[in-house]
């Protein structure tokens, strides 16, 4: 395995744009949204359902064909290849679901679905090999032997995340998106698999996107963090300097949400006005202005851009243009 | 002691001893293992615990709505406000749901009825439980105007009350759900996971709603929910569930700062620390018990870090802390209980 050169970026993502054509116009379901993400590190993305959290991660792999931009792994440009090159690309660029109840085909065993990515890659194309990489893979995440052989609805929960991640990992990925993985999970599941997650990465050097919406997790297992809103990405920053120094009013909003399990802290809960708005032909203001509690006419009549206020740490709003 | 203290609370709600099982050819599932519960008039209780704990079944026990086959209840007895609902028949039922308890589900995707205006989904219940005031039942025209009402209450537009459920988002649907729950001003809301499906801005929002009207009628709730977030926020007592059975309880600062059964010292070491992002999570070990196979001793053994051999064979007493609070765990006895301490928490 190279070395792991934290300051070195892996994945270099530019301007992308994913929008989709629905009846009532264009969605623009992720909108001109640039980050860069180093080796042996984590961004945690997080935002509301229908944020583009979960598209943005799909159209970096290009399971999803994005629609403008750029994305470059290890310096290499991914949307200049065919998708040929693509598949073949994606040995080393991996994806876990979030549900680990319909990411499995029902039909496969345990061993079958470790050992599919190693098929189409090729990689020990000697069947016993293959078989003791996939058991090996099995000790790796935590899964008994004896299951080798056990379809997906024998598992609990739990057990099935730890396929997705084995079969994840069955290729040797450098990069991988981890979509939602624990937030099917009770929480004492979730923070087995939090864990196992974390020292994997630790193990293998590997880099993670780390794509939720539960806060608390994020914050726990990220080195930085970025906050989408309706398809923005509205403010990033280091985990740490983003939960002490919330910027945006939705960061400062969400953050305020989160529902603590301590009794004598009181935070004050920034409640916002209404709901997210519609994602389709978005007018070319602040996407937030409707539910932010501070927005002036300068809000509704154009849009900000992602600005850095401090070392690192980058923010989306017009207020941060008078600090 | 303890009895005569209990028999001086003003109970909404009072479970003793329910045992439910789940008859199937597979086997027998022992969803509910003798639990007790109670809450005061006015008060919310949070029931936490993880899938499959029996945290639904206790819902529909109370509503007597266990699907039958192949549930049945074995034993026990559910009080509301001092009536044994399981002496009542299905008719007098139907009057008791709605109006003296209702239910807000967990998936408000799923629980409306989506070829129905809203309004009148909520119109239903209060045609079925409400009287007009010449005596006789309410009339069409005049529940509408009530269920506008109620939408107003939980913060949708009353006019908006023609449109259908797919016609609003998430959040509001869920505030649909509760205006059909409140509408008949019930003693008792039981709400199953009520925020789970929804965004946290849009949880904030509803929670702080739910407050708002508990405050405003004086309901009881029966707060079922896995987040020990939501419970810190809403209850005052809270009874911790694991395996059918109650395995700690106490009030809020019971549980929280004194805690004594090792299953709920693993609950809160699985959460993340806001505070300390670099501290490792301390999950509890294994999985939940097979619910047609549990242990033979105390349910929680297995996956116990301080496990001794008499919990492989014997089911833990219950040991009281003080009046409220008490745990079913062989670690404690009358005195070390006070003293706390034996867990690493």
């Amino acid at each position: 395995m190279s070395k792991i050169d934290t300051n070195k970026p892996l994945i270099e993502v530019e301007g992308l744009k994913k929008y989709f054509a629905t009846k009532r116009g264009m969605l623009h379901a992720v909108d001109d949204v640039t980050f860069t993400i180093n080796q042996g590190m984590t961004l945690g993305v997080v935002g509301e359902s229908g944020c583009g959290k979960s598209t943005t991660g799909r159209a970096i792999l290009r399971l999803l064909e994005p629609t403008g931009g750029s994305v470059h792994f290890d310096g290499q440009d991914l949307l200049a290849l065919s998708a040929e090159e693509m598949r073949h690309k994606r040995q080393e660029l991996q994806i876990i679901f979030q549900d680990p109840f319909s990411s499995l085909n029902p039909r496969k065993t345990l061993a079958e679905t470790i050992a599919e990515p190693m098929e189409i890659h090729h990689i020990f194309d000697d069947k016993l090999k293959r078989e003791e990489r996939v058991l090996e893979l099995m000790d790796t995440v935590g899964l008994a032997r004896r299951l080798m052989n056990v379809y997906p609805h024998e598992l609990d929960g739990g057990r099935r995340q730890r396929i997705g991640i084995a079969r994840a990992l069955s290729v040797n990925p450098k990069f991988i998106v981890c979509d939602e993985p624990v937030s099917a999970l009770d929480v004492s599941i979730q923070a087995q698999i939090l864990n196992l997650l974390e020292d994997l990465q630790e193990d293998m050097g590997l880099t993670y996107m780390f794509i939720t919406h539960d806060l608390s997790v994020v914050n726990h297992f990220s080195d930085d963090i970025a906050v989408m809103y309706l398809g923005k990405l509205i403010e990033q920053a280091p985990s740490e300097e983003l939960f002490a120094h919330p910027t945006h009013p939705y960061t400062q909003a969400l953050l305020s949400a989160i529902p603590e399990p301590n009794i004598h802290k009181k935070t004050q809960r920034i409640l916002l006005k209404g709901e997210i708005t519609s994602p389709i032909e978005p007018k070319p203001i602040c996407r937030f202005a409707q539910r932010c509690n501070y927005a002036t006419d300068r809000c509704r009549e154009g849009e900000p851009c992602l600005k850095e206020i401090s070392p690192k740490h980058f923010v989306s709003c017009f207020l941060t243009d008078d600090m | 002691m303890n009895e005569e203290i209990k028999n001086t609370k003003d109970l909404e709600l009072d479970i003793k001893n329910l045992v439910v099982e789940y008859r199937t050819p597979g086997g027998v599932t022992q969803a509910l293992n003798g639990l007790d519960l109670e809450i005061e008039k006015g008060k919310t209780l949070g029931l936490v615990g993880e899938t499959g704990a029996g945290k639904t079944t206790t819902g529909l026990s109370i509503l007597q709505l266990i699907p039958d086959p192949p549930g049945v209840i074995v034993d026990g007895s559910i009080k509301l406000a001092g009536e044994d609902v399981m002496l009542k028949s299905e008719k007098e039922m139907e009057k008791i749901r709605g109006q003296q308890v209702s239910m807000i589900f967990q998936d408000p995707m799923t629980s409306l009825n989506p070829v129905m205006p809203v309004e009148d989904q909520i119109a239903e219940v209060i045609e079925m439980h409400e009287l007009g005031e010449d005596g006789k039942p309410i009339s069409h025209s005049a529940a509408i105007l009530k269920a506008k009402e109620m939408l107003e209450l939980v913060g949708i537009p009353g006019d908006r009350g023609t449109e259908f459920p797919h016609q609003f988002s998430g959040g509001m649907k869920q505030r649909v759900v509760i205006a059909i729950a409140l509408a008949c001003n019930p003693k008792l809301l039981i709400a199953d996971e009520p925020t789970t499906a929804l965004d946290v801005t849009i949880q904030a929002q509803v929670l702080e709603m739910m407050k708002g009207l508990r405050e405003k009628y004086g309901t009881s709730m029966l707060m079922i929910t896995h987040d020990l977030g939501i419970v810190a926020e809403i209850c005052d007592t809270v009874s911790v569930i694991y395996a059918g059975r109650v395995i700690e309880h106490g009030t809020l600062e019971d549980v929280f700062d004194f805690t004594r059964h090792p299953y709920t010292e693993g609950l809160f070491n699985s959460l993340p620390d806001l505070d300390h992002r670099e501290n490792r999570l301390k999950p509890i070990k294994g999985l939940m018990p097979d619910p047609t196979n549990l242990p033979k001793g105390c349910a929680f053994c297995p996956r116990c870090d301080y496990a001794m051999e008499i919990c492989k064979t014997e089911k833990p007493p219950r040991v009281y802390r003080n009046d409220e609070h008490y745990v079913e765990c062989f670690l404690y006895n009358e005195q070390n209980i006070k003293e706390g301490g034996l867990l690493g928490r």
